[in-house]
């Protein structure tokens, strides 16, 4: 794993599959409200194209691609943006994550898209991290 | 006391296979359950929520809160994985 996949032939394959999995794993995000899908699923697609990456090729091209830092700050992030949303819901006057009443067209839908965003980023950057948590530990 | 444990992890888990006699035939129409939330949903789900996907309508419209929750524990877990393997020696171990 730390030097690195010798073949180039694999290399090079999963570096050109990981563009296709990552467009799919927003697809799936973004349609999560009006198709299967949603937030979890989409998350755990994109955080499968940097696993890819990280046994395709190396682990520090993956790490490249997406720092440790960016990771712990989306881990965050994910849970704060659907938090969020909810309080927003709440000072409008609105239950908790009651979307009816955020001032954008079609209210509902712009919501529940946040929280599958939400979701998404979270569910990514928590299984990134778990994964080079775990083929790093000494 | 090896049998007494015995006994009683025997004891329990028969109380809790009579519990599961109790419960409703899968998919049985006439359960509660059945009867008072899941009509509500398909019936009313697509006005109230404007929403085509019924899954996402309960997910993240009328069960949201619990996907809050959902989203919580597997926060923590990362967080609890990376406090336990993350030592801090990790640069010394990436140059050797």
């Amino acid at each position: 794993m730390r030097g690195g996949q010798e073949s180039i032939v694999i290399r090079t394959i999963c570096r050109l599959a990981v563009p296709f999995v990552q467009i799919f794993g927003l697809y799936v995000i973004m349609h999560g409200h009006s198709s299967p899908g949603g937030g979890f699923q989409g998350g755990v697609i994109l955080a499968a194209s940097f696993m890819l990456l990280a046994i395709g090729d190396s682990l520090e091209e993956a790490r490249r691609r997406f720092s440790t830092k960016a990771v712990t700050v989306l881990l965050s992030a994910g849970v704060l943006i659907y938090a969020s949303i909810g309080v927003v819901c709440l000072v409008l006057g609105a239950n908790f994550l009651d979307y009816g009443i955020l001032p954008v067209p079609e209210p509902r839908n712009i919501g529940m898209l946040g929280i599958e965003i939400g979701v998404g980023a979270t569910v990514m950057a928590a299984t990134v991290s778990i994964f080079n948590d775990l083929i790093t530990f000494e | 006391m090896k049998y007494l444990n015995l006994v009683v992890t025997g004891l329990t888990g028969l109380l809790l296979i009579l519990g599961s006699l109790g419960m409703p035939e899968t998919g049985d129409p006439q359960s509660p359950a059945s009867l008072h939330v899941s009509p509500r949903y398909i019936e009313q789900g697509l006005e109230e929520t404007i929403v085509p996907n019924m899954v996402t309508a309960v997910l993240a419209d009328y069960r949201s809160f619990d996907t809050l929750g959902e989203a919580t524990v597997i926060f923590t877990g990362a967080l609890t994985v990376l406090l336990i393997l993350r030592t801090g020696r990790k640069d010394e171990a990436e140059d050797s």
